[in-house]
């Protein structure tokens, strides 16, 4: 059945782009004047269309709609695939919430337990993030001159360039059993044995919080910097206390760059794999480990899958209710 | 104190704190490096060494993962960017109605986790190709799911760009008889090429510290972030510090040349606008004479 | 070489919105013909659809007899000088120049000779291996007007080119390009809002508004005989009066106005019982009475001493608001005072009611 809807799909996003196109002219008449093959001449046009088209379709949209009919599926053998087992199921999904059929707890306790961990730790992850960001983004926007500012920018982005592993790893030498933290609370007698920074979790959120501090700043930055400082000396003039100004007037105003920050580290968080692996506590699991295990070790892809896509649609449910309490459309933050 | 003059200070000492997260635990690790200690520690010190190095220069797997890195990078940069600079252009010249969707659609990967990306790269090609096919393989598996979304990233470069650039110039080049492809080659992608080299740069380095996408699309092979990711799971030793270090200072390196470059072009700028001040000042020949 | 541009009938439309409305005209051989109107009128949109960056909607651009339809821009004989001049920055002074011979697969040494010629042209001859950036705007518009003759167009198009220029700039820019004009002796077809542009440099002159050609004509005729009130609002200083046609005399008519009944020229036929405009101009304006004059009770507002001449605002019965220019050997009246005015109906012009334009326009 998929192998025949598939060649479809791109015939249909195809035609959606056309009917749009339509729907334009029809509306405020035919603005490019010249269409898109002769604007661009043969060549360039099929560059362009070849590029994107492949981007769009190949890439981006069929992997993912593929995941998703993936995850619908039971897990077969290759011989009994395409035979009457092959059908649709919600199978893998009710797994997720109820466990294996006939489990005594009546829901999957396990996973339920790691996939709200997960999601309040990345909440818990990107308030840190937003809290030790904007500060510095503030810093840079208002405040810092310009070569102090490219000092700056040069500083947040090259430990960035250290791969995600490595990075993790470093905060494991900080925080392990024998690291340098035990060390010297050993040394300095605050501590009999050694604390167990990774069993305690600390060390993994403090690599999480780490890992994507850039991706905070910069839309932090961007949105406060584009504001006018005259706002800033207008409400001290007026007396206002320091706090009051940044509640008041810097966030409100910088609401969309905080929106894409936080959406984008939480996105992020969630789905973070090196730093849970790396830092996690043995008893622990972030649910993306537990994707991966689906796959790598009980070699059960579909289920994968499934949890895969549950997780997704946690998260981008997640973000759309915080943005509509928060008042930000999506339009405003992908600017 | 000033009131001004506490603010100051509690800045500073918050940069401190600050900076010193952000480099502090890179230099720990960086130093265990010379720790002759088989485990990555700074404390005890057992007296420094270099072994790590040598270590690390004979470590057969590593070599290899860092060479399928490299592969992959140099994959990635020659699918990412022409994606990227495609998307940017197209994204310029999209219905405004279809712009928004077009946005979102394209952006979505950035937001993606890099999970998913790697899961349903492999499924898809997997189905479309069928397991035993030889393009259904960890390299190009890895180039097509990193691409998915770095290929953004450039679009992003690309964007940023392309908003600074004038459109009379097409205009311009096309009325003096430039053909399309023409304007494409002498006028826009020189326009663009310091986007072409940063987006190049960025796709690569993405490519090259990417862990999460590609421990799914490898399959049966190893780049360095997963072949570092078995090892930091069985447990560390200092030889991990010794590449870190590497790691660190060839980007340094790189930072501070791209900043020497940066400052030499400003300088040629501004040399330039002096000129140009001078000529205004120095007013207009008649040219009808000549 | 050198052709002439003909408009068949023009309409460009964009959507519902129709910018430019039926234009049909034919500008000659080695003519300096302006397009002048105010922002938004349809005159930028002409000269992308002869440059053809547009396509009409209906109607045909034909250059030199050949009708353009289907023919891209960089397939016409026609170059195009761009309002911010599109210079390209990284390339050098003498390679801007040469791009248009490059395109052409034009030898470098050949390409080198011409762009020296044309450096040489446009007094720059040592700064061919200058950068854009390196030089002033009236630099940057002398190699923008190379870049484009470097191509041998048959037809130059220039959008406003002297826009961002300052004011003595504009002024020695304004001689410079009637003078290559003249030297080159192509077509070129110049849009521009500043009057005092298109009556000093154009042979002729079409004056647009709301995409429709209102009179072509040479500078003075469209100064002297404006066919419609826009233009006659818009070209120069005028006064105007509205009001209601009560007599038509052969070649005047007189319209009652708050100011009283006015007699002028009738070169419209117009018709008795039409709504009109009667247009004086201020330098026509005297207090001095004589036969077959105009006159109206005004009381002076004030008045702007320029040296050489001097404005006199006045205001009428209705709060209709005058204005009169006179010479140095004048004596000018008191502020406040109440005086008559007078203005021979030779120099009175009936016109039909139409747009005006609105504000002051122009230098």
């Amino acid at each position: 059945m998929s192998r025949f809807l598939l060649p479809l799909i791109p015939v249909a996003v195809a035609l959606i782009f056309w009917g749009m196109a339509a729907a334009e002219r029809r509306a405020v008449g035919n603005v490019a004047h010249l269409g898109f093959f002769r604007r661009n001449g043969a060549a360039l046009s099929v560059y362009l269309l070849g590029a994107v088209g492949l981007w769009i379709l190949l890439l981006i949209v069929l992997p993912q709609l593929y995941m998703v009919e993936f995850s619908f599926r039971p897990r077969l053998p290759p011989s009994e695939m395409g035979g009457p087992k092959d059908a649709y199921t919600l199978a893998n999904y009710s797994y997720l919430i109820f466990g294996r059929p006939g489990d005594p707890e009546g829901y999957n306790k396990l996973h339920l337990g790691i996939f709200l961990r997960t999601i309040v730790a990345s909440i818990f992850v990107t308030m840190l993030n937003f809290a030790i960001c904007y500060p510095i983004a503030f810093f840079m926007a208002k405040v810092a001159k310009g070569g102090q500012m490219r000092l700056m920018v040069l500083a947040l982005i090259v430990p960035f360039w250290v791969n995600e592993i490595l990075r993790a790893f470093a905060f494991r030498i900080l925080f392990s059993s024998s690291g340098v933290f035990n060390t010297l609370l050993l040394a300095s007698g605050l501590v009999d044995a050694p604390v167990d920074f990774l069993r305690s979790d600390i060390a993994l959120y403090a690599g999480l919080s780490y890992a994507y501090l850039l991706l905070m700043i910069f839309p932090l930055y961007n949105a406060i910097e584009a504001m006018d400082s005259n706002q800033i000396e207008a409400a001290r003039d007026l007396g206002a206390p320091w706090w009051h100004i940044h509640l008041f007037v810097v966030m409100p105003y910088a609401k969309p760059g905080i929106a894409a920050g936080c959406t984008m580290v939480f996105m992020l968080t969630a789905g973070a794999l090196a730093a849970p692996q790396v830092l996690g506590g043995p008893s622990s699991l972030w649910f993306t480990q537990v994707v991966y295990n689906w796959f790598y070790q009980a070699f059960n892809w579909n289920l994968g899958a499934a949890y895969a896509f549950a997780l997704l649609i946690a998260c981008i449910i997640f973000v759309m209710v915080v943005l509509r309490l928060f008042k930000v459309s999506l339009g405003e933050i992908a600017r | 104190m000033t009131s001004k003059g506490i603010f100051r200070f509690f800045i500073g000492f918050y940069l401190l704190l600050f900076f010193g997260y952000l480099f502090g635990p890179l230099l720990i690790m960086g130093a265990t490096a010379f720790n002759n200690s088989s485990y990555p520690q700074l404390w005890p010190w057992e007296g420094g060494t270099l072994d790590w190095f040598v270590k690390l220069a004979n470590d057969q797997a590593m070599l290899r993962g860092i060479g399928n890195s490299l592969l992959v990078g140099l994959g990635v940069i020659c699918l990412a960017v022409p994606i990227g600079l495609a998307g940017a252009i197209v994204m310029t010249q999209i219905y405004w109605r279809a712009r928004g969707l077009y946005y979102l659609v394209v952006v979505s990967p950035l937001l993606t986790p890099g999970v998913i990306i790697g899961i349903s790269t492999v499924l898809f090609w997997r189905q479309l190709l069928g397991a035993d096919h030889p393009l259904y393989s960890g390299y190009f598996m890895t180039i097509l799911g990193q691409a998915t979304f770095i290929s953004a990233y450039c679009m992003l470069i690309f964007l940023s760009r392309l908003q600074r650039f004038d459109r009379a110039q097409e205009e311009a080049a096309l009325d003096l008889g430039a053909s399309n492809l023409q304007f494409f080659w002498q006028v826009l992608l020189p326009f663009l090429r310091p986007a072409v080299f940063s987006a190049a740069v960025l796709a690569f380095l993405s490519s090259f510290e990417n862990y999460n996408t590609t421990t799914f699309t490898i399959l049966a092979r190893t780049t360095l972030t997963t072949e570092l990711a078995g090892r930091v799971r069985q447990g560390s030793n200092p030889s991990l510090s010794a590449l870190a270090l590497l790691i660190i200072t060839i980007t340094l390196i790189g930072a501070i040349l791209y900043e020497i470059y940066k400052r030499r072009e400003d300088r040629r700028e501004k040399d330039r606008a002096a000129v140009a001040a001078a000529a205004e000042a120095e007013g207009e020949p008649a040219i009808i004479a000549a | 070489m050198s052709a002439d541009v003909e408009l068949d009938h023009v309409t460009i439309a964009f959507g519902n919105f129709i910018a430019v409305n039926d234009a049909s005209l034919k500008i000659n051989n080695g003519e300096f013909f302006s397009f002048l109107g105010p922002s938004g009128c349809g005159k930028t949109t002409i000269l992308r659809t002869v440059s053809g960056f547009l396509e009409p909607t209906k109607g045909a651009v034909r250059i030199g007899g050949r009708d353009m339809s289907g023919i891209g821009p960089n397939k016409r004989p026609t170059a195009l000088i761009f309002q911010n001049l599109a210079l390209f920055p990284l390339m050098t002074v003498a390679e801007n120049i040469a791009y248009g011979l490059r395109v052409r697969g034009m030898g470098r040494t050949e390409r080198r000779r011409k762009a020296e010629h044309l450096l040489n042209m446009i007094a720059l001859s040592d700064q061919g291996g200058k950068m854009v950036a390196e030089l002033s705007g009236g630099q940057k518009q002398r190699v923008a007007i190379a870049r484009a003759l470097a191509v041998e167009p048959q037809v130059l198009l220039l959008d406003e080119p002297l826009s961002a220029l300052d004011l003595k700039l504009r002024q020695h820019m304004r001689n410079e390009l009637r003078a290559i004009q003249q030297r080159v002796g192509i077509t070129f077809i110049y849009i521009t809002h500043d009057q005092g542009e298109a009556l000093t440099m154009s042979d002729r002159i079409a004056v647009m508004n709301e995409g429709v050609i209102q009179q072509v004509g040479d500078a003075k005729s469209i100064y002297d005989r404006p066919a419609t009130s826009f233009v006659a609002s818009f070209v120069g200083e005028n006064n105007s009066l509205i009001g209601k046609v009560v007599q038509v005399d052969g070649a005047y008519a007189q319209i009652k106005t708050q100011m009283g009944n006015v007699t002028g020229r009738n070169l419209q036929d117009i018709r008795i019982g039409e709504s009109a405009v009667a247009f004086i101009r201020p330098e026509k304006l005297t207090q001095h009475a004589a036969a077959n004059q105009n006159r109206l009770q005004t009381t002076v507002k004030s008045i702007a001493f320029e040296g050489n001449l001097s404005h006199v605002y006045l205001v009428g019965p209705g709060h209709r608001h005058l204005t009169m220019t006179v010479g140095r050997e004048t004596p000018l009246p008191e502020a406040g005072a109440d005086i008559g005015l007078h203005a021979a109906i030779d120099d009175t012009l009936i016109l039909p009611m139409g747009k005006l334009a609105s504000g002051e326009t122009g230098q």
